[in-house]
């Protein structure tokens, strides 16, 4: 189970625009998607009270209606859980008060001998939620873009971040495919794999980076693609094993870990996945384009660049 | 020729690492605080609201809130709550552990102003006349009451002569917890006995100049009386608490969360290791060391910190596993490239260490980047998340670059593997002549 790197005989950068073209249908297939089915938003990020009941035994969704009914509360959705559907979860559109929380807590406590989890949310905190979700991604991309042009270039660092963007996006669309709940956790799945692209992203743009020091004269876009189809081909172990290790952490806890971290660990799965692909070709080839470009430039404009 | 004394060094390095973590693995994992989603619990963000007109919420008002909070989780015996301001005007409380769920979220949020009143709502007395620490549940023919002791006995006579003095049915002493502007005694009358919103209202005969005072209530069990005096001992909240936000996990749901999410570990855990021998061979097997240091570190390092273990925390843990091996497999092939140029052993190892560190340097620094941000912005559960990347990555640092450089390098400098680059997963008919 071994492979030499030097052996590999693909170009990456010749087919890049199959890998655009790739990237921009499933862009356009995934806007299409999130605007027809939206995101099944967790009350995380909308308004209510969701609950969750244990019976230690098979439910239905009618017997957990039933139950609630005999509190004298109507929920709007009941869905079943758990591996054995043992797990009851109703969301209401209302935030139950104080006191009806007790009176659940204390009726199945007693009916299941298992305290039930009930979380509530007020429309203004949910909103909160998804906007400085988002307020942090957008900060840490200018944080990383900053960093990697002091440390790069900028045109790097802006790959990167189309990258992440890329990467990010196809979670999102994935999960609206699905119809999977989009809670909290999701957040912090989405926000490991910006962490992960960028790592790996990077990691590429070392090498090319490194490969550009012992280049005499980088002229034209032919010199930055030979270079950096180089530099996958050298990072490409590197790049597939780290990835595998990651998927093995990732896919033990879908498989293993239980309802609670469910959400986070198929969002991660897809994030790896995405992120893999977006690092091999989609980063670097979008940094050769645009280098290319500033090079011809440069050598059209020659007076300008020296003033 | 080759130096036994390093390989020998490498092994006492192996076996001593290797007891201190059998030794102390067990105190460590038992010490480390976890979070509500792994043991139950509940967390509550309030909205603060002014308890009286005209009152500003600032950031003396918010800390004394805070600390009035405290006070009554003393009394609730939670080991390790946490309170938090968070932004203008509001608090979040988090309560790990907590045994009977119902009974702390009342009392936190109950605002515990205590008030003597006439028949017509009029205030005589409140609970800043009474002295602190001093309330306690008493039995009187049986029937658990709440006594309270007065700063200012004098005080209460001239109430009592004065009540005592109004015409049957007003000579009656209301005592109110939470009056609110619009509140009526008797508007509350009209209720049926048990909805009613005032305590009591004894009937005051005589001139009371003691400085003790019974509260018989509506009569109280026993745990309501104790909650009431708790209550009072604890001191009124200066502001008005309202749930905007708030989750609780039962205690069966964390536990199993705890054990699922840790067996999960293992399996992950466990297939990386594999993973890591079977494909880099020797320096494969200074990863799986590393890398079992750098889960004992990071185990250790939470623990100082004092730092609460959630979901998403262990689940950055798993991850950070991941990084840590990334810096293993970045220097590995690394050296593989320099063996297969022909290099000898010490000058492949010596160049790919130097070459590989900065590549892990850059891509660690950025997900430190993201992780900050994480860490300023995020809310409760991804902070905890936000906390263990970052940890994970300056631990993983430590050991997967500068702990597997010293361990591999005691191998290489001991000339044992020289020759031998299949030991490092490359084929001899890979190797460029020179």
């Amino acid at each position: 189970m071994n492979f030499n790197t030097r052996d590999i005989d693909f170009d990456f950068v010749k087919h890049r625009k199959k890998f655009f073209m790739f990237s921009l249908i499933l862009f356009v297939l995934g806007a299409i998607v999130l605007g027809v089915f939206g995101l099944n938003l967790g009350i995380d990020f909308s308004s209510g009270t969701r609950v969750d009941v244990q019976a230690g035994q098979s439910l239905t969704v009618e017997e957990v209606n039933n139950e609630f009914e005999e509190l004298g509360l109507d929920p709007e959705e009941v869905t079943l859980a758990g591996d054995n559907n043992e797990i009851g979860v109703a969301r209401f559109i209302g935030v139950l008060s104080k006191d009806e929380i007790a009176e659940v807590k204390s009726y199945f406590n007693e009916k299941y001998g298992s305290e039930p989890n009930i979380s509530t949310v007020s429309p203004q905190v949910g909103k909160e939620l998804a906007k400085n979700a988002f307020i942090a991604v957008v900060i840490a991309s200018i944080g990383i873009i900053i960093y990697v042009a002091i440390r790069f270039e900028w045109l790097q660092g802006l790959a990167a971040i189309v990258a992440l963007f890329h990467d990010a996006f196809l979670i999102i669309a994935v999960f609206s495919i699905l119809q999977l709940e989009v809670n909290i956790t999701f957040i912090a799945a989405v926000l490991t794999i910006v962490g992960y692209s960028i790592n790996d992203t990077i990691v590429t743009f070392d090498r090319i980076r490194e490969n550009m020091k012992f280049e005499k004269k980088v002229k034209t876009f032919e010199d930055i693609a030979r270079i950096v189809n180089a530099s996958l081909v050298q990072t490409l172990a590197r790049s597939i094993n780290t990835v595998l290790t990651v998927i093995f952490a990732a896919a033990a806890l879908m498989i293993f870990g239980g309802e609670a971290i469910r959400t986070f660990s198929i969002a991660l799965l897809i994030g790896l996945v995405a992120g893999t692909y977006s690092s091999l070709f989609i980063a670097s080839q979008l940094w050769a384009v645009w280098k290319g470009k500033q090079l011809e430039k440069k050598r059209f404009k020659p007076a300008e660049n020296e003033g | 020729m080759v130096k036994k004394g390093r390989i020998v060094t490498f092994f006492i390095i192996v076996i001593a690492l290797a007891s201190l973590i059998a030794f102390t693995i067990k105190d460590i994992t038992s010490d480390i605080k976890l979070g509500l989603d792994l043991q139950g619990g509940f967390e509550v963000l309030y909205d603060v609201e002014p308890a009286q007109e005209g009152q500003e919420i600032n950031k003396e008002l918010l800390n004394s809130t805070v600390s009035a909070l405290y006070e009554r989780i003393n009394v609730l015996g939670v080991s390790e709550p946490s309170v938090t301001i968070e932004g203008n005007d509001r608090i979040r409380v988090q309560l790990a552990g907590v045994k009977d769920q119902n009974q702390a979220r009342d009392i936190l949020s109950t605002q515990a102003e205590l008030s003597f009143r006439t028949t017509d709502d009029k205030k005589q007395m409140d609970g800043t006349d009474l002295k602190e620490g001093a309330s306690k549940v008493v039995f009187e023919k049986n029937q658990p009451v709440v006594q309270v002791t007065l700063k200012h006995p004098e005080e209460f006579a001239n109430i009592t002569r004065k009540i005592k003095d109004m015409p049957f049915p007003e000579n009656r002493l209301v005592i109110w917890l939470d009056y609110e502007k619009g509140d009526s005694y008797k508007e509350e009358l009209k209720k049926p006995e048990g909805e009613r919103k005032f305590i009591s209202d004894p009937q005051v005969t005589q001139v009371l100049s003691q400085n003790q005072v019974i509260i018989t209530g509506p009569p109280f069990k026993v745990e309501e009386a104790q909650n009431l005096a708790d209550l009072l001992n604890a001191g009124s909240l200066p502001v008005k608490l309202k749930e905007i936000y708030s989750t609780s996990v039962g205690a069966q749901f964390g536990e199993q969360a705890l054990d699922k999410t840790v067996v999960a570990g293992y399996i992950g855990i466990g297939l990386i290791f594999l993973f890591m021998m079977l494909y880099y061979r020797f320096p494969g097997v200074i990863a799986v060391i590393t890398l079992s240091v750098y889960i004992y570190l990071i185990l250790l390092v939470f623990d100082w910190m004092n730092a609460v273990l959630t979901l998403p925390g262990i689940a950055a843990l798993v991850l950070g596993v991941g990084m840590a091996v990334d810096a293993n497999i970045i220097t590995y092939e690394r050296i593989k490239e320099e063996i297969r140029t022909g290099k000898s052993m010490l000058s492949a190892f010596k160049a790919g260490s130097r070459r590989s560190f900065a590549t892990i340097l850059d891509a660690n620094i950025t997900t430190v980047i993201a992780g900050g941000v994480l860490f300023i912005y995020g809310t409760s559960a991804v902070k905890g998340f936000a906390v263990m990347l970052i940890t994970s990555i300056l631990v993983s640092f430590i050991t997967a670059v500068w702990g597997s450089r010293l361990l591999l390098g005691l191998w290489v400098k001991s000339r044992a593997l020289n020759k031998k680059p299949g030991y490092f997963g490359v084929k001899e008919s890979e190797i460029d002549e020179l």
